[in-house]
């Protein structure tokens, strides 16, 4: 059945409106974005099928406790696994309150004055500086000007500021999300600012900013590349100290292991991948269960 | 709402016939109804027509005939299906995944509701005008000729935007301003561009839904002249919620209300005078006497 | 009538203003951040430059930091930057793009509730393991293959923008996603009512329409592959050379800093000072694409 080419107002006015070859062009276009989503899924799930392929042989209880070997057979993933998980807590405990407060007085105290809006640009312009950057400053202000040395403290405290930005700007969007009427009603009792934004905002926003927290150590502990300036770069055998002597992170034990050309390195190297993306899959189902338990008395 | 539907009492129809607020003065300038001149032609016929959204049945069982270079108003209550009914007839609710319709739609006897048509193809030939004036983020130019260029317009182009925008009686709003955004015109003039680009494509049938319901009095004005001027060559259909302006504007009206499983149907058909002065049912005469709705 | 007197004039606490003195002291930690890294690079930079002259860093067209005779010019490291982010937005464009259409305007709810946080795992993949894969996968057992061994070797600027694309491909498509979900439906039922077919509307309203987020995600995507450290110093290799053939080893900015920082290099040779004046022109260029990009939302943004 035809309904394409009759002009039944004015005969004058002639379409020829090539239907067949319009869908025709749509279905080629539709196929185009199937196949570009397929693209990205195939590479996720080879990648994640290489590296299983060649670590899980390596991955057994020796490499979770051993330290790096010369020997790849002997190599263990222990000392870098705790320095991680040292340089991971460190970022949650400084960010927890830096980051919160920063996007409070973003969202609930500052005024729209220059100053404020200088504030907030200058944190959407630091999300875009390279990571590596932040390692350059790190190393200047942590290691030398403080004398920190390259520890895990000023690994830690690198990462932190590397993370602030995105932290504070997911922790100001869960503050927006929360209604204004919240705040009303605070104040309608008479409660100070303060008041307001503890007992009214900050718990209603609360699920939204322990995701973005906890989603941000996630990345704190995939980080390399500014540790690299922090001195990670260190063949540690023992368990390390949060506040002195050298330490490595498994990301900079992951890179140390790749650049080798024996196969066997790629092997352990793929295994301690197994366990960074393990740790990763940890964090990101801890955010997942702190939102829904947080967010169980929050209804609006 | 039924419960003040069954409980509104009766009224006489003869003091209150068109109601305070309903002026009939535009009725007399129209054409005559259309049963006096015999049978007319009718472009659309709605043939037991019932929309479901899902399970939910939103209308029920419509039929509708919509005579040839006439203008046919739905009204009725918010929410009885007369925007999805119109939506219907241009097939646009086919994007909305979990909808389907049952019965016949005709377009000059051929029965567009089918499965066989496409609705891409419908839609060219029964042209559509939103609530809200929904211009694309182009020049004015670019607007009007979105259509034609996409259909595969054969001849000069720059001559059909110009007819358009004349037709749409825009074009001395605009003839300067061709390569501004369309967006930054005013709301009435947004909204008859939308009507110069819905005629660029030359429907048969132009169906507005609730058209003016986003502008000032004055530009509503503008639009329902429009609207006469273009019922010499379109055939029109009208959703509105405003019952002055079915009573202005409209050759024939529908009402529709709906019932207690809040599906749509329709109530009764007749020309605009008779439902305004006259009705039949008692639905009717309480819904334009202002008592409900 | 008379009232109580209540003392409505009442200064605030000073606990009140303690605690928004300490806020606002959060607050400020960015601009301290910010002067850190301003600070550290210009005073760096200038020492680096009392050695080598700025005219040689930036016009020479040799790098050598490792291999006498050493040679500053930095064009190398440029080019080789902007080789592998070319490479990486040839990837991540069009298919970012493609996949943001498919989850704003064909996929079901359901459909993209699955696939959108499957995309964005991608980007939170630490960076290394992608460069593991480069190396161990892409070049050895898809780009080594296909064009042959004399042509290209495990490491190279494909292999590497390759991998940096598939990085910074979700974030295009997550940003544009976004973007043309924001288009109102009047908008497109618009152009539907006039006999427009899916993918007119997509390719001649929607897109258009969401084009001021579309080109701010490239922007920062691009942005995002000229700072990645990890993927390209593994991957690319570490041959400063001023070449555009993509099977070629180059170096990046980035790599550069990462060679010097691992190796034993003393902290006040001219190698080190090298490494800031890097940063710096670096830090140049993102930035500069960073403001762009707020130039661009700004005047391109359609308000609807």
């Amino acid at each position: 059945m035809s309904l394409t080419s009759t002009s039944a107002v004015d005969p004058a006015v002639r379409f020829e409106p090539a239907l067949m070859r319009r869908k025709l062009s749509g279905t080629v276009f539709y196929g185009l974005c199937v196949m570009a989503v397929g693209i990205l899924l195939l590479a996720l799930v080879m990648l994640l099928a290489d590296v299983l392929v060649r670590g899980l042989p390596w991955l057994d209880w020796d490499f979770m406790t051993g330290g790096p070997s010369r020997r790849p057979a002997n190599a263990g993933i222990l000392p870098a696994l705790v320095g991680s998980l040292m340089v991971g807590i460190i970022v949650g405990v400084v960010t927890f309150p830096v980051g919160i407060a920063a996007a409070i007085y973003l969202n609930e105290y500052a005024s729209d004055s220059w100053v404020n809006r200088v504030l907030q640009t200058n944190i959407s312009n630091l999300a875009g500086v390279p990571s590596i950057i932040y390692g350059i400053l790190g190393l200047a202000v942590f290691v030398r000007l403080m004398e920190l040395g390259s520890t895990i403290l000023s690994a830690g405290l690198t990462l932190t500021l590397l993370i602030l930005p995105v932290v504070i700007i997911a922790s100001i969007e869960a503050l927006r999300a929360v209604p204004n009427a919240q705040r009303e009603g605070a104040y309608a009792l008479g409660a100070t600012r303060w008041q307001m934004v503890r007992g009214s905002v900050l718990p209603a926003a609360s699920p939204g900013i322990m995701t973005g927290i906890i989603l941000a150590m996630a990345r704190a502990i995939g980080e390399a590349a500014p540790l690299i300036l922090i001195g990670a770069f260190a063949f540690v055998t023992f368990l390390p100290n949060p506040f002195t002597g050298s330490y490595t992170v498994l990301p900079i034990q992951i890179y140390d292991w790749a650049r080798r050309p024996q196969d066997d390195f790629a092997g352990i190297a793929a295994a301690a991948i197994i366990v960074i993306l393990v740790l990763m899959l940890v964090l990101n189902a801890l955010a997942l269960i702190l939102r829904a338990r947080l967010s169980r008395h929050i209804q609006w | 709402m039924n419960t003040q539907l069954s409980e509104a009492p009766a009224r006489d129809p003869s003091t209150d016939g068109g109601g305070p607020a309903i002026r009939l003065a535009g009725m007399a300038r129209d054409h005559a109804a259309p049963e006096t001149l015999g049978e007319p032609e009718y472009v659309v016929e709605l043939k037991d027509v019932s929309c479901y959204y899902g399970a939910f049945r939103a209308v029920r069982n419509v039929d509708i005939k919509v005579a040839r270079n006439s203008i046919t108003a739905l009204i009725g209550p918010s929410g009885c299906g007369k925007s999805t009914l119109l939506r219907t007839i241009n097939r646009m609710n086919d994007l909305v995944p979990s909808y389907r319709s049952e019965g016949s739609i005709l377009l000059d006897g051929q029965d567009l509701s089918s499965k066989s048509v496409d609705p891409v193809a419908v839609r060219r030939r029964v042209g559509m005008v939103f609530q809200k004036p929904n211009p694309f983020p182009k020049t004015v130019w670019e607007n009007v000729a979105f259509g034609p260029k996409i259909n595969g317009y054969k001849g000069d182009l720059h001559e059909l935007v110009e007819t358009s925008l004349r037709r749409a009686a825009l074009w001395d709003d605009v003839k300067d301003k061709l390569q501004q955004s369309g967006m930054a015109l005013s709301g009435g003039q947004q909204q008859r561009l939308c009507i110069a680009r819905t005629i660029a494509v030359n429907p048969e049938v132009i169906l507005m839904d609730e058209p003016c319901s986003a502008l000032d009095p004055r530009s509503t004005l503008q639009i329902e002249e429009l609207m006469a001027e273009l019922k010499k060559e379109y055939t029109i259909v009208i959703v509105t919620h405003n019952m002055q302006q079915a009573a202005r504007a409209s050759d024939t009206t529908v009402f529709m209300t709906m019932g207690e499983d809040r599906a749509g149907f329709v109530v009764e058909t007749a020309p605009t005078v008779d439902i305004f002065t006259n009705p039949k049912n008692q639905l009717t005469e309480d819904y334009v006497s202002g008592r409900f709705g | 009538m008379t009232s109580v007197p209540v003392p409505l004039t009442r200064r605030r606490p000073r606990s009140e203003r303690v605690i928004e003195t300490l806020l606002f002291l959060s607050a400020a930690l960015g601009v301290l951040t910010t002067a850190g890294i301003v600070l550290v690079l210009v005073f760096q930079t200038l020492e680096f430059f009392q050695v080598v002259s700025p005219v040689e860093f930036f016009t020479g067209t040799r790098w050598s930091a490792g291999i006498r005779p050493y040679a500053w010019g930095v064009l190398p490291l440029v080019s080789g930057t902007i080789l592998v982010a070319t490479i990486a937005m040839i990837v991540a464009v069009p298919v970012g793009l493609l996949a943001a259409v498919l989850l704003s305007d064909y996929a079901s709810p359901r459909v993209r509730a699955t696939v959108k946080p499957l995309l964005e795992t991608i980007a939170g993949i630490p960076t290394i393991v992608l460069g593991f894969f480069a190396v161990n996968f892409l070049a050895p057992q898809v780009l080594i293959p296909i064009l042959g061994k004399q042509n290209i070797g495990t490491f190279s600027a494909l292999s590497g923008g390759i991998i940096v694309g598939l990085l910074v491909t979700p974030l295009i498509a997550s940003i544009s996603d976004d973007a043309m979900r924001a288009v109102p439906r009047g908008m497109r039922e618009g152009a539907y009512a006039m006999g427009a077919t899916k993918f007119e509307v997509i390719r001649k309203v929607v897109f258009p329409a969401a084009i001021s987020g579309i080109m701010a995600s490239i922007i920062l995507a691009a942005s995002r592959a000229i700072g990645e450290t990890m993927i390209v110093s593994l991957a690319v290799g570490d041959k400063p050379q001023l070449t555009f053939d993509p099977t070629e080893s180059v170096q990046t900015m980035t790599a550069f800093i990462a060679q010097i920082a691992i190796g034993e290099t003393a902290q006040g040779s001219v190698q080190f000072k090298a490494l800031f004046a890097v940063a710096a022109t670096l830090l140049v260029f993102t930035l500069v694409l960073n403001l762009l990009s707020g130039w661009v939302v700004r005047r391109f943004r359609t308000e609807y």
